[in-house]
């Protein structure tokens, strides 16, 4: 057990390592952890080949400066024990850490909805496609399509480019008349803009159709072809690659394990108030994990509710009036990359909706009711090793009628899987 | 509207009631609050055992109809004989389940006993220091929800009818009143399991909550579902918390794993404590799964007796009301035995077994 820490942060992304520098400086005893190798997060994951993003450089260098202050990395939180304490798993064993307050920075996941063919090898999330090519795999040379919705196809498609992928195009399901009105009012938020314009530099050569989606995904042992449409004419694209993602759905789970109050609908986000406070007493939550707004809102956000989680008001205080703004940002963004009806039902009745169990659409349309306990049971969507995080929300895009899953209603340990002798706990001695 | 039996309850139990009554040519209506087999059932492991004590002739003449039933069609609710292997840990409880052989072979049920070196021909992941084992060959594995819906589409091809989402709230004499003020009427089976002292407060019953957790696939499961010998000293211990190695090879090469008992509690909570107390035990068994990865875990209550037996019979004192309630931890597998007496008792036929160790009149002042 490592204890005596004022703040614990879970996440290293950009609103935990804003959460962890406010309260250093406060002079407290700040704790991070993260499942990643390296701290970044998702936004500033860690790229060889080039330098690391110049605020993450500036974050670290600050940390480094607090000597309280201890990073953990490649540490994935898996369950909570009473206190709460934390229990968190390695690539060589556990580990239990405890403190006083507890902020949760766990960020986003990418939203995918099912389409013929997704499951194909060659077919990834475009955020995880973008992470893929940071880590090294090799993308030189080979033709990517980026589909989906929101800023991150962008943001993918332009660390592809950097690694050599040819682009063929970046297909947005929003039309033309939403990005407009996305562009129109862009310019109230400065740093956000700018980043706009620094990715739409370096794309200007990509093709970028508005208002187009993939509707199937073909080839033999791999991705060969996608079939796209503008909803009015379909055309064949050829490609090796294809990254695909409809916009962002918080990681609320370990904020919902521990009861957190959550916003109402099939995504929910963790509720906090202005100061990221949660409904739980000492445990606060900053980033994407309480609505999608980008880096720029996190940032705001984990600087706020760090320096509020260790009472430093001062600091909170100054920060609330930056804080609301970026907030309008997530609700600008949200209204303007809306989904539209026709990519939620574009499984056909063989596609695979739960990759790990292998469960097609026909068979989840078999069940009566709309009870999603029993549609779990019978079928086994949502119960191999992601436990749910991809298949029920795209599950929750399909159906007309709101869908409230019992998987949020009653969450459960371990948070990720995680090995026996981890949730065994210390106490059991060597084994004969 | 008039059947000849209402059914309250569509998990295990109800539903095999309502395929034995229908068999027996009674127009049979199931009354389900939410939907079949979510409840007690879909908690449970799914382990059809045979277990000596008091539930030795249920258990055993369960066993008969469950192979009957899913000799045939083993798919439908994932069955496999996989047998059950009880492991003692030391020279006492080898003798406690040697005397437990003879008692089973009494009962006509065939098991093998093995030493030391048998057991770890049996299973060769169990940890070297044990003292040997009984394995009941004739044991299985369902999977619980599925075999719900295999049993319940059996009784609806025979002619019985579902009413799901609807909630009985009230016995009227002469039948129930649902929901809605909708009133069946006819002879009604309480088969509720918890929440049976919301129509029959009068026969106390309490929830002992029990935690399960499922392992990702493993290349070299297990071939027995394996239990620790003193699983049935739990069994006994009425009060706070009890738990024992219990580990059971899913078809897909997964693990479930359980298990544990507290008694009185009656949340879903997932405790922590427990889990790990639980685990440490199935380590002390299984030593080399430690690296072995959970994906989930769970909780569901057990409705128990203050005697342990469930309550199958008709219930004093009220006119054309019966219960198959409080199967605790065994309600998979006695669920075709209890059907089977409860339907004899209805048309006052003779069974097979002797209705008496579980009339309800036993736990009545």
């Amino acid at each position: 057990m490592v204890d005596g820490f004022d703040l614990v942060i879970v996440g290293a992304g950009p609103a935990g390592l804003e959460a962890a520098r406010s309260a250093s400086r406060a002079g407290r005893k700040v704790a991070v952890i993260d499942d990643n190798p390296r701290p970044g997060g998702q936004i500033w994951r860690h790229d060889p080949t080039g330098r690391a993003a110049r605020p993450l450089r500036r974050l670290l260098s600050d940390l480094q400066s607090h000597e309280a202050t201890r990073l953990f990395p490649g540490h994935r939180l898996v369950a909570f024990e009473s206190g709460p304490t934390l229990v968190l798993e390695s690539a060589t064993g556990a580990q239990r850490i405890r403190g006083e307050c507890l902020l949760l920075a766990t960020g986003a996941r990418e939203l995918f909805l099912p389409f013929p063919g997704w499951t194909l090898p060659g077919i990834y999330g475009a955020g995880g496609l973008q992470a893929l090519a940071k880590g090294g795999w090799p993308v030189a040379g080979r033709r990517v399509v980026l589909a989906g919705s929101g800023p991150l196809l962008l943001a993918s498609a332009a660390t592809l480019l950097r690694h050599g992928a040819r682009i063929e195009g970046i297909l947005e399901q929003a039309p033309t008349t939403d990005l407009l009105g996305f562009l129109a009012l862009l310019p109230r938020w400065p740093l956000q803009t700018l980043a706009a314009l620094a990715l739409l530099r370096r794309l200007f050569r990509v093709p970028y159709w508005r208002g187009s989606w993939v509707t199937e995904a073909r080839g033999r042992e791999g991705l060969q072809e996608i079939v796209i449409t503008d909803g009015r004419r379909e055309s064949v694209l050829p490609c090796e690659l294809l990254g695909t993602g409809y916009g962002l759905v918080p990681n609320i789970e370990a904020a919902n394990l521990l009861g957190c109050e959550l916003t109402a609908g099939p995504h929910p986000a963790v509720r906090v108030g202005s100061r990221g406070e949660t409904s739980r007493p000492g445990l606060y939550a900053a980033g994407e994990i309480t609505g999608i707004g980008g880096a720029g809102r996190a940032r705001l956000q984990g600087a706020l509710a760090g320096a509020a989680a260790v009472g430093d008001r001062r600091q909170a205080d100054r920060l609330l009036g930056r804080s609301r703004h970026a907030e309008a940002y997530g609700r600008h963004l949200a209204r303007h990359f809306r989904l539209g009806e026709p990519v939620r039902h574009l499984a056909r009745p063989e596609t695979i909706l739960c990759r790990c169990e292998e469960v097609p659409l026909a068979r989840i349309a078999e069940i009566p009711g709309d009870d999603s306990r029993s549609l779990r049971l019978l079928t086994r969507i949502g119960m191999g090793p992601c436990q749910g995080r991809i298949c029920l929300h795209a599950l929750a895009e399909t159906r007309p009628e709101p869908f409230l899953p019992d998987w949020l209603t009653r969450p459960r340990p371990p948070l990720f899987p995680a090995r026996l002798e981890t949730l065994a706990g210390p106490e059991r001695g060597p084994l004969p | 509207m008039t059947r000849d039996l209402i059914v309250v309850g569509c998990g295990i139990v109800g539903a095999s009631i309502a395929l034995a009554a229908q068999r027996a040519g009674l127009r049979t209506e199931l009354v389900e609050a939410a939907f079949p087999g979510t409840g007690v059932s879909a908690a449970g492991m799914g382990h059809l055992v045979v277990l000596d004590g008091a539930e030795l002739a249920l258990s055993a003449r369960s066993l008969e109809l469950w192979r009957e039933l899913l000799e045939r069609e083993p798919g439908l609710s994932e069955y496999r004989r996989t047998g059950t292997l009880w492991v003692a840990e030391n020279g006492t409880e080898l003798a406690a389940l040697a005397r437990s052989q003879d008692r089973l072979r009494a009962a006509g049920v065939p098991s093998e006993l093995r030493d030391a070196a048998g057991l770890a021909r049996e299973e060769p992941a169990l940890a070297s220091d044990l003292a040997g084992g009984l394995l009941l060959a004739g044991d299985g594995i369902v999977y619980p929800p599925k075999a719900v819906h295999q049993i319940l589409s059996c009784a609806l091809a025979l002619g019985a009818r579902i009413r799901t989402g609807q909630r009985a709230t009230a016995l009227t004499g002469d039948g129930v009143v649902l929901e809605g003020n909708l009133r069946l009427s006819g002879e009604v089976v309480i088969a509720t399991g918890p929440s049976g002292p919301e129509l029959l407060p009068e026969l106390p019953l309490v929830p002992r909550k029990g935690h399960l957790v499922i392992t990702e696939a493993t290349a070299s499961p297990p071939r027995h579902q394996i239990v620790e010998a003193g699983y049935t000293r739990g069994l006994h211990a009425p009060d706070g918390l009890s738990v024992a190695m219990n580990v059971q090879p899913r078809p897909t090469g997964q693990l479930l794993i359980g298990s544990s008992r507290e008694s009185g509690l009656s949340d879903s909570e997932v405790s922590p404590e427990v889990l790990a107390a639980m685990l440490g035990r199935v380590l002390r068994f299984l030593p080399g799964l430690g690296r072995l990865s959970a994906l989930r875990t769970w909780t569901g209550l057990r409705p128990a007796t203050p005697d342990g037996l469930p309550y199958i019979g008709r219930v004093p004192g009220r006119r054309g009301v019966w219960a198959a309630l409080g199967h605790e931890g065994l309600g998979i597998t006695t669920a075709p035995a209890t059907a089977e007496l409860l339907v004899d008792g209805i048309l006052g036929r003779k069974s097979i077994l002797d209705p008496a160790p579980y009339d309800p009149a036993r736990c009545l002042g």
